[in-house]
């Protein structure tokens, strides 16, 4: 028996959601005294994976990511490894292979775990983070999905054998032709900070204190819907209920009121600032930290500290 | 082109979220139920098709007659036809399991699904339908184009997106994107009166035992109080925001 942990490698380095997945993949094998393996993709070197607790690897290489032949060889995996629970993060791509596997190894599938099993039941987010489910598998095998950011990564430096494993093919017509990424941006998923605007900014031509703030930052910037809606800034930058869930470290709120829907996309974030020029705002009753004051006045002098602190501090 | 557009009957984006029975049930009482948001696109998008090329459109739910009210919408916007799965849907995998029998001989070329449904979050479903189905699979889908049998699509992927080619018959995880908001549809007042007639098949499901089972509910630990900080003293923010969360 063993926890099998789906990890994808971004061209061969680890993510913090990769070792999230290794850190809870190792947590759950000790809890049930087995083993936690990891089937990796792209990665020649998996030893960063021993430190979070997976004693074996195995490696699977390939050209371009293929949601049915990654499924299959991840069936594969499974069946020999013999693993009752397969972990995976939360990515796109985590999200479209899972279904995949649960359907073929008729295995339950729970989402948006956010901690390890208490009595046999999973915690996971249900209702767009406004309530917790505590889910029961039935199947022998179950398929975890962990939220981004909630268990943690834990260091539990374990001895890594290494072992090269085949890729299941498959002969769905299904292919990518090309991707495109904003190389030179963080993206939302993977920030550790996120500075989101609304429409207090007012326009378009204003969002340059908000970059700058973000670039000072690490961040990725988002936005609420309206801005997204109207053209000020792209659909990917949306973050809510309908658009892009955010589950980072550190959450500015700009100009934003605070709608449910708002707010139920971005709860997951440990630490809320919001910057608003209306003290009723109903983002200040979700907030850690509030400024009544003009985006505006406030922005700038912000950057600013933050520049000199930053400086002071590396 | 059959087109087959799934939906779940969700609470509306602005429900309080309660539960009830000692927490083992969620607590619908004052809750508005609407379709759900991302199967609003994919219907949407199914119109366009329709407009376009002259597609079929049918609209499938499980669940039981409350939900027929989000298939009426869905029949008033456009949809020729409906069915019903009439039973309460308790996982991702029974609900798939249950439309995948009902339409298995139907040749549906596109299925159109949600990338989750705003309930209970599972983005399952679609995936689970395209394995069962044999039936090619694009999750997290932002557009779609058909050319006979031929698809070019776009899916979300970590700050960008991937393009796809593909092929019918096909299922999507669909969401914002295939349409834009302002390309929503809203029933008008002759769509509302031919819905009327239009037919609604209610189906008895055969009956698949759930894969997994929410035993409990409870609601996420409510924020400490807030710290407000004067808008002329933000070192004070930078200090808190490095020694007392350490997020800087
Ligand atoms: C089905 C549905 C789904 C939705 N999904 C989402 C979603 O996923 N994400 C989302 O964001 N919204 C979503 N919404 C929309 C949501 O209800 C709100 O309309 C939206 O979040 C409001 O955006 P906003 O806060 O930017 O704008 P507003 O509500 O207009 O707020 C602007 C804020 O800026 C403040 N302000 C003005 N000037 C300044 C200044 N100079 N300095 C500082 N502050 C200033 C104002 O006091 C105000 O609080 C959804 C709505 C529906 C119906
Ligand atoms: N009860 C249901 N009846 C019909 N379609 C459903 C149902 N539940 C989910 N779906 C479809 O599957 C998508 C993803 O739902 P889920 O897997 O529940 O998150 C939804 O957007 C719907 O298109």
């Amino acid at each position: 028996m063993s926890v099998l942990a789906f990890i994808e490698s971004n061209n061969g380095s680890f993510k913090k959601s990769d070792l999230e997945v290794a850190s809870y993949a190792a947590a759950l094998a000790a809890a049930t005294n087995t083993e936690a393996i990891a089937l990796v993709f792209n990665s020649d070197d998996c030893s960063p994976l021993g430190t979070y607790g997976i004693s074996k690897a195995l490696k699977v290489s390939t050209e371009q990511f293929n949601a049915s032949s990654y499924a299959a060889t991840i069936e594969v995996a499974t069946t020999q490894e013999a693993a009752t629970v397969l972990i995976c993060s939360s990515s796109s791509n985590s999200k479209y292979i899972a279904p995949l596997v649960a359907a073929s190894l008729k295995a339950a599938y729970v989402p948006n775990v956010i901690a390890l099993p208490e009595s046999g039941t999973y915690p996971r987010n249900v209702f767009s983070n406004k309530g917790i489910a505590h889910t029961k598998v039935n199947s022998e095998l179950s398929i975890i999905g962990i939220a981004p950011n909630t268990y943690g990564v834990h260091e539990n430096p374990t001895q890594i054998n290494q072992i090269d494993f085949n890729l299941v093919s498959s002969s769905s017509k299904t292919q990518s032709t090309s991707t495109e990424t904003a190389s030179d941006k963080i993206s939302i998923a993977d920030a550790d900070i996120v500075v989101s605007a609304g429409r207090g900014l007012k326009g378009p031509e204003n969002w340059g204190m908000i970059e700058e703030l973000a670039q000072v930052l690490g961040a990725a910037t988002a936005c609420s819907k309206p801005v997204s809606d109207m053209g000020w800034r792209p659909h990917s930058e949306h973050v809510g209920q309908t658009g892009k869930p955010v589950s980072c470290n550190l959450y500015f709120a700009i100009g934003i009121s605070g709608a449910i829907q708002h707010l139920a996309g971005v709860s997951a974030s440990k630490t809320k600032v919001v910057i608003n020029t209306d003290p009723e705002a109903p983002f200040f009753k979700a907030a850690d930290y509030g400024i009544v004051g003009d985006a505006f006045e406030v922005v700038p002098q912000l950057i600013e500290k933050l520049k000199a602190f930053k400086s002071e501090n590396s | 082109m059959k087109i087959l557009v799934c939906i779940s009957n969700v609470p509306d984006t602005t429900s309080k979220i309660n539960f009830k029975d000692n927490n083992t049930q969620f607590d619908t009482t004052a809750v508005q139920f609407v379709i759900n948001p991302n199967d609003e696109f994919g219907l949407t998008r199914a119109m366009w098709f329709k407009e376009k090329s002259g597609a079929s459109i049918d609209v499938i739910s499980v669940g039981d007659a409350s939900v027929e009210a989000s298939l009426r919408k869905a029949l008033a916007i456009g949809a020729d036809a409906a069915i019903r799965i009439d039973t309460i849907p308790k996982d991702g995998f029974s609900v798939a399991t249950e439309i995948a029998a009902v339409i298995k001989d139907k040749n549906y070329d596109l299925i159109i699904a949600g990338r989750e449904s705003i309930d209970y979050n599972g983005g399952m479903v679609p995936g689970i339908l395209a394995h069962l189905l044999g039936y090619e699979f694009i999750n997290k889908c932002t557009a779609l184009e058909v050319e006979g049998s031929t698809v070019k699509a776009e899916r979300e992927i970590e700050g960008g997106k991937e393009v796809l080619s593909s092929s019918l018959p096909l299922v999507i995880g669909g969401q914002k994107g295939l349409v834009e908001e302002k390309d929503l549809k809203i029933p008008n007042m002759r769509g509302i009166m031919t819905a009327r007639s239009k037919p609604l098949e209610v189906i008895t499901p055969q009956g698949t035992a759930e894969l997994s089972t929410d035993v409990t509910f409870d609601k996420p630990e409510t924020k400490s109080d807030i710290t407000m900080i004067p808008a002329d003293q933000l070192d004070l923010l930078i200090n808190h925001l490095h020694n007392d969360a350490k997020v800087i």
